[in-house]
């Protein structure tokens, strides 16, 4: 970190905006309860009523403890037991994003979702949308019993009305998204053999069906290419966002972080070069960002491969205009030094965009190495006609039956509300588990099961198989909706023998390894999948049985295609096409999907919607993001969280939103995200935020999310959002520590501060220093540590969910955030660095400059588990303290909410129940703890907290404590990887290390002693607390 | 009222008396306490001690383990009696095979098997998943038949009943009441004979005439006990007795806050652990089947019950409300006697499998009730002092063997539960 690069959290920080100094003095931006008593002072009956209730309170703590019944099961099921959980390797399919999991269960009931290591495709890294989707299975809006006109009907009833629809002898449709599985293929193959007139349409709210086109004409092949981004030095993208929501993110992420990764006996890490209009999570984790609005990106993808003809021998086109040629070329000298070990990727909807992209990659030999056309990633086959044929048929009455099984048009349709409106002419008929603003539209409700509940199998990769397994019994009378349209066919048996059957005659031939069909289903049920060509993975578990990367202990498959012969694409009309849209002066709409909410799927979801986007770090709403200067300009400031509603106009619609300053974006352009402002939704996601969807662009028959001709205005209404970034502050304190590559490879420990404390006897390191006179704690048994690499950590966000759907962590609603109270353990700091000196006086345009595009750190930060733990001192009755094991352990029954330990945590780790979350329905409806359905998600293992207790991060001890005790009942000690935490299990990029410092060999043992001398640093050093949790310094590769 | 010296004297040793056997009380419940957790422990370990011979010993547990819940050895339970059963076998090899598939071994026509089946008209289940060295092992034992119970001398093996032995210093707790009986007996001998011979002496001393009168003046002086009773002293003295008595029966009230010690509820079926534990010695852990493996030792579930239930005493109006859980399908809602808070964590694998404490140290002689009911305090305190004094069982389990060889290196002493960690605040509560 060079002396003059300075960090900020958030925008106000960086103007030393009043208003953020004048919070950041304060711990929470409401008065606190004494300053409103304050103001208040109590009075006789006040104090009565404290005396009454002081009086009551202890004749009832005296009385007699309550009956407790225990239920045992009538007849105990095979392997279960009430303690013990339970894991069934399945599958994530929603919302086009593919991962293999495993369903932790506990006495019957799912409680965490995880990754699964034995697949190649998501390698264990999940998504924030994966973590959170087991609350789903406890939605307490779904279905419970099939409908018919919205009155609850009986399933035969259903069958009856669904057999006579189809029988009109107009047209059934069948509306799913991309639905890559060969038993649902082979199920609507039977359904058109079965039902005349019968159609297939796969429709996908956020579609790829401009690489499809593009690589049809290119290539003569309609697919999605699989992208290995692990073999590649150098990456291009333009707006795709694939570390974020682009195709298949957990696997792309998984595989570029493992280009980052540093060490002593590896100098080198890949480049990646981010061309975009909106800061997206790409675009925060790049070397080189540059902002172009979004109807320019298509002149950079043509000025792109011009440079790259120039460079390869092919014949340029004209010179484009309105591009930094001097970004193209270096991007370009990048690309060409790493021919076949480089990939271009464009998050266009556009062919023609796509075309080139197409052409840049062939020039550059990536095909056959990191682009792959063999084995094409079969989650996203929507094209546009399919759903615009749907909608033309309802208008003029040709469809009799419409069957939405998965899907949303209506809501993420920008021409949903006609198509509402159409389906008045058909039988609908929805097959989904909730609601939605299609269901609601649709005269048949066939209730169908949650994932969690339901057979499937997946082949999100042509040869990578996977099965979905229920793992829990249907919890209320809704059936699976592949059963209903297998009734629906005449087909007299269940899905799940249909699923059998599809492996039996498709895949299990593609094997030799096992003689019988049911040997094979129980192997490929319990490892979750099944890979052609793949070595045995028998004796191969889940739980990791050495130490070192996972990607050597499971020898992933991966896939070597072969190039295609020739690129066929018309370059010429690409060409034009894309220079023909170049960007005008005005205004730019771009609608981009949020990590947390994707198309909206899940957006009953009150983790996700709670969740705090990584680059905003709003939560609960969607919301206008302006460029600093553009804000200037409207007079929106944003300041606490306080802004201002904007009226934006597009077209004929308009929508009043509050609009948050968002640095790194291109000025003349306007961020929407879409994902939020369903109607017909649960409790938790209604009225939150607003629908972008309708004004999606459809008019080159490709949908596009660069809308132009938009207007915005400030309504000067003041609007408080739920901005968790400035909860905290850090007073300029240097808790991230870079260097970029060059500095690096020179002096491995670049960047780095090393603090010395003047005292009178002359510098000393801080370790040297200590008011106390007892030593390190000593760790005779284990000493767990953590090991968080800056460099590989591309701030997704999974480990935060992850953390609150193991930790019971209390959902607390978006007023509760706004006062500062969001109760997340583990939170993912965004910083901001420009390297502009902080002048006193320096003016606000050149601070504005600075903020115009800056670089971008995530640091999750969690409690560190200092050694010498300031909060430990403080406490006044011993609720925190420090364990044998290196744990500064929370004791929430000794705790009497005095808060000293908060206020004496230099990391700002430690939150606070102001309330009782758990028993207080009234104000909190979004906990899940207050409901009797959605409290079953809570992990048994883990106190839910009552009011007045702090909590932190405990380096979730009870799964230590778990894993200790398996070990001990084998009479061994535990296995490196046997225990981690639940973010560490989360993290698709294995940023996260954890482990037991006094093994030897372990991860995180081998990390530190490798990094010690390098990387390896601990945050705020300086105050001698000696952290079990140390980070590696990020490099950036400028 | 005036009383003479003696009878000073003799008020002052009576309440002496009183206040050590209030002390000695109360150390004789102390130590009570800790032999009853004592004495279970130590006949517990019993078994495990026992027995020379290998395959016998083996037998044994593999019979405990999966037999007795049928058979035993003079007596018809399920199945037959088993003494002298091999010899009632043409071969051993035959009986073995019956034992590992006795339907099939029926089916196939042996006239011994068949007539058996005709005599208890149900096929023993298949027990193929015993290897054949358990089964020559069984057999072995069934031949020697049951262990005397005096061949197994404790030893002191288990660290449950090590502990308790320390704690309550080996002491008989109502030994120790008969011993105290008979010393405050023979105090009151000595104190009437006191008595006595100072009655005697004072007359003796009023007949002497050489006495000078002053000292005589001191003998015969009377104790003025109204001017006693009334004195700042003795009112002080009232007033502290008083105060402290209240505050420690406040205190003990206090602290019985939610504390069910002696709770024993009424069960919806009336179900004996002294017929099942104690007559039969089923094994704790054939009912309670999760005890080895997690947090919780389980309520069985009905099916367990129906092992042998389907056979035994089906008429009964108790078991007919397990049939009936059975017909309609509703499972049996008992009434949960230990009440633990959310916030302690407890793990019966931890203490049972892995620290090897018998289910008797907490949970008292389970073999002797009529209902089941809660024995210990199960407060903090109570955990808390076991942890100080139980060793932890590190011999053969690898886990400790770190801890075990640092623990060595710096004292003689065991390694107990609170040396490695085990009064840490995040053991129990998270």
């Amino acid at each position: 970190m060079s002396q003059d690069t300075i960090y900020w959290r958030s925008f106000e920080e960086l103007t030393n905006h009043p208003e953020f100094i004048k919070d950041s003095l304060r711990e929470f931006n409401i008065p606190s309860p004494t300053e409103l008593e304050q103001a208040q002072a109590p009075d006789r009956r006040d104090f009565l009523k404290k005396v009454g209730f002081g009086l009551s309170a202890a004749a009832l703590a005296s009385c007699e403890a309550p009956v407790r019944k225990v239920i045992p099961f009538l007849a105990n099921p095979d392997n279960v037991d009430y303690s013990n959980a339970n894991w069934y390797a399945s599958s994530y399919m929603l919302d086009g994003e593919y991962c293999a999991i495993l369903v932790k269960t506990k006495a019957g009931r799912p409680i965490k979702i995880e990754g699964n290591k034995l697949s190649s495709v998501t390698r264990g890294g999940t998504s924030v949308r994966v973590q959170a989707s087991v609350l789903g299975l406890y939605d307490n809006s779904r279905y419970v019993k099939p409908q018919i006109d919205k009155k609850n009907a009986t399933w035969q009833q259903v069958d009856e009305a669904l057999a006579a629809a189809v029988k009109t002898g107009k047209r059934t449709v069948l509306v799913t998204p991309s639905m890559p599985s060969p038993s649902f293929e082979a199920l609507v193959a039977r359904m058109q053999a079965a039902i005349p007139g019968f159609e297939h349409v796969v429709y996908d709210a956020l579609p790829a069906s401009g690489i499809i086109k593009a690589n049809k004409e290119s290539f003569g092949q309609a697919v999605v290419p699989s992208y290995d981004f692990s073999k590649a030095n150098t990456v291009v993208s333009f707006d795709a966002d694939f570390l974020g929501t682009w195709l298949s993110p957990v696997e792309f992420s998984r595989a570029w972080a493992r280009t980052r990764k540093l060490g002593p006996n590896n100098k080198r890490i890949s480049k990646l070069f981010v061309v975009e209009p909106l800061m997206s999570l790409t675009g925060a984790n790049a070397d080189q960002r540059i902002m172009a609005k979004g109807s320019a990106l298509g002149s950079h993808v043509a000025a792109l491969y011009n440079a790259v003809m120039a460079r390869t021998g092919g014949s340029a086109r004209a010179v484009v205009a309105g591009v930094d040629q001097k970004a193209i070329d270096k991007m370009a000298d990048d690309l060409v030094a790493n021919r076949g070990r480089s990939v271009v990727v464009a998050g266009s909807n556009d062919p023609a965009q796509q075309t080139l992209v197409n052409g840049i990659n062939f020039a550059l030999g990536n095909y056959g190495t990191t682009i792959n056309l063999n084995t094409p990633v079969r989650t996203k086959q929507g094209t546009e006609e399919g759903i615009a044929g749907v909608l033309a048929g309802l208008e003029n009455g040709s469809i009799g039956t419409v069957l939405f099984y998965n899907t949303d048009p209506v809501y993420t349709h920008p021409q949903g509300a006609a198509l509402k409106a159409a389906l008045k002419n058909a039988t609908g008929v929805s097959l989904d588990s909730a609601p939605t603003d299609t269901a609601d539209a649709c005269k048949i409700v066939a209730a169908a099961h949650h994932y969690l509940e339901s057979w499937n199998d997946f082949e999100p990769k042509t040869g990578f198989f996977s099965l979905q397994q229920p793992a829990i019994s249907p919890l209320f009378e809704t059936r699976q909706a592949e059963d209903t349209l297998l009734k629906l066919a005449g087909v007299g048996e269940t899905y799940y023998d249909f699923v059998r059957a599809t492996w039996r005659s498709r895949v299990f031939p593609q094997q030799t390894e096992y003689k019988g069909f049911n040997q094979f289903w129980n192997y490929a049920l319990h490892d979750g999948i099944f890979e052609v060509g793949r070595p045995s993975l028998r004796g191969k578990d889940f739980a990791p049985n050495g130490t070192g990367d996972a990607d050597e202990r499971y020898e992933y498959l991966s896939l070597s295609g072969t190039a295609p012969a020739a690129f066929a694409g018309n370059v010429g009309s690409a060409m034009s096409a894309v220079t023909g849209q170049a960007a005008g002066q005005g205004l730019e709409l771009v609608l981009y999907p949020l990590m947390g909410m994707m198309a909206g799927v899940q957006g009953n979801n009150p983790m996700l919607l709670e969740f705090p986007d990584p680059i905003s770090r709003v939560t609960w709403e969607n919301y206008v993001t302006l460029a600093p200067t553009k804000a200037v300009e409207l007079g929106v400031s944003l300041a606490e969280g306080r802004t201002s509603l904007v009226k934006l106009k597009v077209g004929g619609k308009e929508l009043t939103m509050p609009a948050i300053v968002q640095p790194g974006q291109e000025k003349n352009t306007i961020g929407l995200a879409v994902g939020y402002g369903r109607t017909v939704v649960g409790e938790a996601g209604k009225g939150v935020g607003q629908n972008a969807f309708p004004f999606v662009n459809l008019s080159g028959g490709f949908q596009s999310y660069v809308v132009s001709g938009v207007s915005v205005e400030n309504t000067k209404e003041e609007y408080m959002l739920g901005h968790v970034q400035t909860s905290h502050t850090n007073a300029g304190r240097p808790v991230i520590q870079e260097a970029t590559l060059a500095e690096y490879q020179k002096n491995p420990t670049a960047g780095r501060e090393f603090p010395m404390i003047t005292t009178p006897d002359g510098k000393m390191k801080p370790t040297d220093l200590s008011l106390w006179k007892t030593e390190v704690n000593k760790r005779p048994n284990h000493a767990w540590g953590m090991v968080i690499d800056l460099n590989s950590c591309i701030g997704c966000g999974a480990c935060v969910v992850g953390c609150n759907v193991e930790n019971n962590v209390a959902v607390v609603g978006k007023q509760e955030v706004v006062n500062r109270r969001e109760m997340h353990w583990l939170r993912i700091d965004r910083y901001y660095s420009s390297t502009k000196t902080r002048e006193e006086n320096a003016t606000n345009e050149e601070l504005e400059t600075a903020a115009e595009n800056p670089r971008v750190t995530f640091q999750p930060m969690m409690c560190q588990q200092c050694n010498n733990a300031p909060c430990e001192t403080v406490c006044p009755v011993l609720a925190t303290t420090h364990s044998t094991e290196g744990l500064n352990q929370m004791t929430y029954n000794r705790c009497i909410g005095t808060r000293y330990c908060a206020n004496n945590c230099p990391y700002k780790v430690r939150r606070f129940n102001w309330f009782s979350y758990p028993q207080n329905k009234e104000n909190f409806p979004t906990n899940p703890a207050n409901d009797p359905l959605t409290r079953m998600v809570l992990n048994p293992d883990v106190t839910v907290r009552a009011r007045g207790v702090m909590e932190k991060c405990t380096f979730c001890i009870q799964r230590i404590q778990d894993g200790k005790l398996t070990a001990k009942k084998d009479g061994r000690r535990p296995v490196d990887g046997e225990i981690v935490t639940a973010c560490a299990q989360a993290c698709p990029t294995e940023a996260i290390i954890f482990g037991d410092m006094n093994d030897p060999n372990s991860r995180v043992q081998l990390a530190i002693k490798e990094q010690y001398s390098e990387r390896a640093f601990r945050v705020l050093e300086e105050y001698n607390t000696r952290p079990n949790v140390s980070y590696l310094t990020k490099i950036r590769n400028a | 009222m005036k009383v003479t010296l003696g009878s000073r004297f003799g008020i002052g040793i009576l309440s002496l008396l009183f206040s050590v056997s209030i002390v000695a009380t109360s150390f004789a419940q102390a130590g009570a306490d800790s032999a009853a957790g004592a004495q279970p422990a130590a006949a517990a370990a019993a078994p495990a001690a026992g027995g020379a011979g290998g395959d016998i010993a083996a037998g044994e547990a593999v019979f405990n383990a999966n037999c007795k819940q049928c058979h035993a050895f003079n007596e018809v339970v399920v199945g037959p009696a088993l003494a002298g059963a091999v010899g009632r076998w043409p071969s051993e090899a035959a009986l073995a095979k019956f034992i590992k598939y006795p339907q099939k071994v029926i089916d196939g026509g042996d006239p011994y098997a068949k007539g058996l089946y005709e005599k208890y008209k149900q096929y023993m289940p298949n027990h193929d998943f015993l290897s054949d060295a358990d089964i020559s092992n069984v057999i072995a034992y069934i031949k020697k038949g049951p262990t005397e119970p005096a061949a197994t001398a404790a030893t002191a093996g288990a660290p449950g009943a090590e502990a308790a032995a320390t704690a309550g210093g080996g002491v008989d707790g109502g030994a120790f009441n008969i011993v105290l009986g008979i010393l405050l007996l023979v105090l009151v001998i000595v104190l009437i004979v006191l008595i006595l011979m100072v009655n005697i002496l004072t007359r003796a001393v009023n007949n002497n005439d050489s006495i000078p009168a002053e000292d005589k003046a001191f003998i015969q002086q009377k104790t003025n006990f109204g001017a006693f009773f009334l004195s700042p002293a003795f009112k002080t003295f009232v007033i502290v007795v008083g105060v402290f008595f209240l505050a420690k029966a406040g205190y003990d009230r206090v602290y019985a806050v939610g504390i069910q010690q002696g709770y024993a509820p009424k069960q919806p079926i009336a179900f004996s652990h002294k017929l099942h534990a104690g007559m039969y010695e089923i094994d704790c852990n054939y009912c309670h089947i999760g005890v080895n493996k997690g947090k919780r030792a389980t309520i069985p579930s009905v099916n367990i019950c129906m092992n042998c239930h389907n056979a035994i005493k089906t008429k009964s109006p108790e078991i007919q409300k397990i049939w009936r859980a059975v017909r309609t399908n509703q499972p049996i809602e008992w009434v949960r006697v230990h009440n633990l808070p959310d916030l302690a964590y407890f793990n019966h694998a931890q203490h049972v499998k892995v620290g090897g404490v018998e289910c008797q140290a907490c949970h008292g002689d389970v073999q002797n009730m009529e209902v089941i009911k809660q024995h210990s305090t199960l407060t903090m305190g109570w955990c808390i002092n076991c942890h100080r004094q139980t060793s932890v069982k590190a011999e053969g389990n690898a886990y400790y063997d770190k801890l075990l060889y640092l623990h060595k290196q710096q004292t003689k002493r065991e390694m107990k539960v609170a040396d490695i960690g085990g009064l840490e605040c995040s053991k129990c509560h998270y």
